[in-house]
């Protein structure tokens, strides 16, 4: 360390007795307290960008090539493409930016145990969890929604040439363009209290992943009947019902879907308040 | 002001902290003395509400520190080293813990200046070498303003000009009347900077003393005694515990007793003295005596094992 540092001095400052009466702990302060946090760690900038920039990044990709290639595609590739669905895409990699960032932000403070500092600082605990929560469910929702729409109307845009384009008004584009930024929003919620649990972060994000992206793909392998009925209740798959453009017996209905979704997350977020609360920091 | 009360903490089938009762004064500095192991952490991490007690309680300023308003004003503590995010700045680190309870800048940039960390203060904390850790964690205890302190360590990785502007830090701390419970397992560091000592040996308090009374008391009163006349010099020490080496008669060690007095008894009949010597136990040993049972972890004899 090449640094100079300065000699240190003893003449500690105090505070006067009415600026002291006011540093008091305030659910608003400790979500302000947070909101620094996330703001302040480049790790954070990174993977809140690629979440950000993946919907339309990998949504205008996916429009622009398949307007250039409309006239050289065959007519059953024609049949598959899904003018709405497949631009959105992209929400498929912001889920694991916005459940990295989750675990990072809660799990990432026990590696270092900044997580004592922020609890002796916040010795009821609970605030903590809940303006964490708070910080990112906002953020992700005050972003992904507009990334989402953003990506629709640019998509549609690019394949208006092949009129093979949606229009917002069509039934259920807004529910399901919205619906993006609504079910990454409670990705984030729910891998807030993975990684709250969990308390590491390599430990949380294989969780994550393994619930939100590995359980369907296991799932998947199960005999038909089996999986009918099982498939559907499984966290990722009733969230993205919201995104689905029709339901079948194999799916939840859009709402309900996204509801059980939630659910996951508030009970998963119940059980790592219990766990905050009781286990020693 | 701190009290704990019948503090008892477990980790499954291993005891941590064993039936704890003591208070820490204000005004003064007060050491918490241990080996390696002994549940000073563990205690001090209990005290502010970190670690939750298997039985017993512990209050601040009369409630548990959970139960305050404004913590940052009862307490500041040093924990560890790193209770720190590394890819954050040093201002970045405090500014986010002052935004908890709506603590300035201002005072976030002072207590930077305070510490020597003005230059360094928009650095990655990652980069920190471990003193300058240890400033940065002493500028966020002194955050609120805090009537008490409890550092764990604190001149851990400290260069000699560190640690001297510890113990002056301290003693200024305890003059403005803050509770000041610092703890250490270096007894000598202690006998400079504290003025009452907790000494815990295995999670159960050893002793509860002033530096004074226990420098006193680590100070033996044995006298090393040499003497062609060792029988006759050891009848005339009535009173007192002698021993008489059994390789060369003529080396005593008499307990209970000053060299003044032997002296004066030795001339006052006319044995001749070759050597009188007050045996100066060194602090360290003193402590290591009190706390050697207690030990967590004891070498074990190589050629035995």
């Amino acid at each position: 360390m090449t640094d100079v540092i300065d000699t240190p001095r003893v003449a500690v400052p105090t505070l006067t007795e009415a600026e002291a009466a006011t540093i008091t702990v305030t659910a608003w302060r400790v979500t302000w307290s947070e909101w620094l946090k996330l703001r302040t760690l480049r790790s954070s900038w990174l993977t809140m960008a690629l979440a950000i920039v993946s919907v339309p990044g990998i949504g205008i990709a996916i429009a622009w090539s398949t307007a250039n290639d409309w006239p050289n595609m065959r007519p059953r590739e024609k049949l598959h493409f899904d003018p709405l669905a497949d631009p959105l895409s992209g929400f498929n990699l912001a889920q694991l930016a916005v459940g990295v960032l989750a675990v990072m932000l809660i799990a990432g403070e026990y590696s270092g145990g900044m997580i004592r500092a922020t609890l002796a600082a916040v010795p009821r605990r609970l605030p903590v969890l809940w303006a964490k929560v708070g910080v990112l469910t906002t953020l992700t929702l005050v972003t992904m929604v507009p990334a989402a729409v953003a990506t629709f109307f640019i998509s549609e845009h690019l394949l208006a040439v092949r009129h093979v384009a949606v229009g917002w008004s069509t039934p259920n584009v807004p529910r399901i363009v919205i619906g993006i930024g609504l079910y990454l929003t409670v990705v984030a919620a729910l891998a807030m209290g993975i990684g709250a649990i969990v308390r590491n972060v390599a430990g949380g994000i294989g969780a994550f992943v393994g619930i939100i992206l590995v359980l369907p793909v296991i799932a998947s392998a199960l005999p038909q009947t089996w999986g009918d009925r099982i498939n559907k209740w499984l966290p990722s798959n009733a969230g993205q019902a919201l995104m689905s453009i029709s339901s079948d017996n194999t799916t939840l209905s859009p709402w309900r879907g996204f509801l059980v979704f939630a659910g996951y997350a508030m009970v998963t977020l119940f059980a790592a308040s219990i766990l905050l609360r009781r286990r020693d920091a | 002001m701190i009290e704990a009360t019948h503090l008892v903490k477990r980790y499954g089938d291993k005891t941590a902290v064993e039936d704890l009762s003591f208070s820490v004064k204000p005004g003064i500095v007060t050491g918490f003395l241990g080996p390696n192991g002994a549940g000073k952490s563990t205690t001090m991490r209990m005290i502010i509400g970190l670690d939750a007690p298997t039985s017993g309680t512990v209050t601040v300023n009369g409630r548990p520190y959970a139960e305050h308003r404004a913590p940052l004003h009862e307490v500041g503590a040093l924990l560890e080293a790193r209770a720190v995010q590394s890819g954050r700045s040093a201002r970045n680190h405090l500014l986010v813990l002052a935004a908890t309870c709506g603590i300035s800048t201002h005072r976030v940039d002072e207590l930077l200046g305070l510490v020597g960390l003005a230059d360094v203060a928009s650095k990655r904390v990652g980069g920190f070498s471990l003193g300058m850790g240890q400033r940065l964690g002493i500028a966020a205890a002194l955050l609120g303003d805090p009537a008490t302190l409890i550092l764990d360590e604190p001149v851990n990785g400290l260069d000699p000009d560190g640690i001297l502007w510890i113990r002056h830090l301290l003693r200024e701390l305890a003059s403005q009347g803050r509770t000041v419970l610092v703890s250490s397992h270096l007894m000598s560091e202690m006998a400079l900077t504290a003025d009452h000592l907790l000494v815990i040996g295995r999670g159960r308090l050893i002793a509860d003393v002033t530096v004074a009374d226990f420098i006193r008391d680590a100070s033996s009163d044995l006298v090393n005694v040499r003497t062609p006349d060792g029988e006759r010099l050891r009848e005339l020490l009535v009173g007192a515990t002698v021993h008489v080496s059994a390789s060369s008669p003529g080396r005593l060690e008499v307990l209970g007793m000053t060299s003044d007095q032997i002296g004066d008894i030795a001339a006052a009949n006319g044995i001749r003295l070759h050597e009188l010597v007050q045996h100066q136990a060194s602090l360290e040993e003193a402590f290591m005596t009190l706390t050697h049972d207690s030990l967590e972890y004891q070498p074990t004899d190589v050629a035995r094992a």
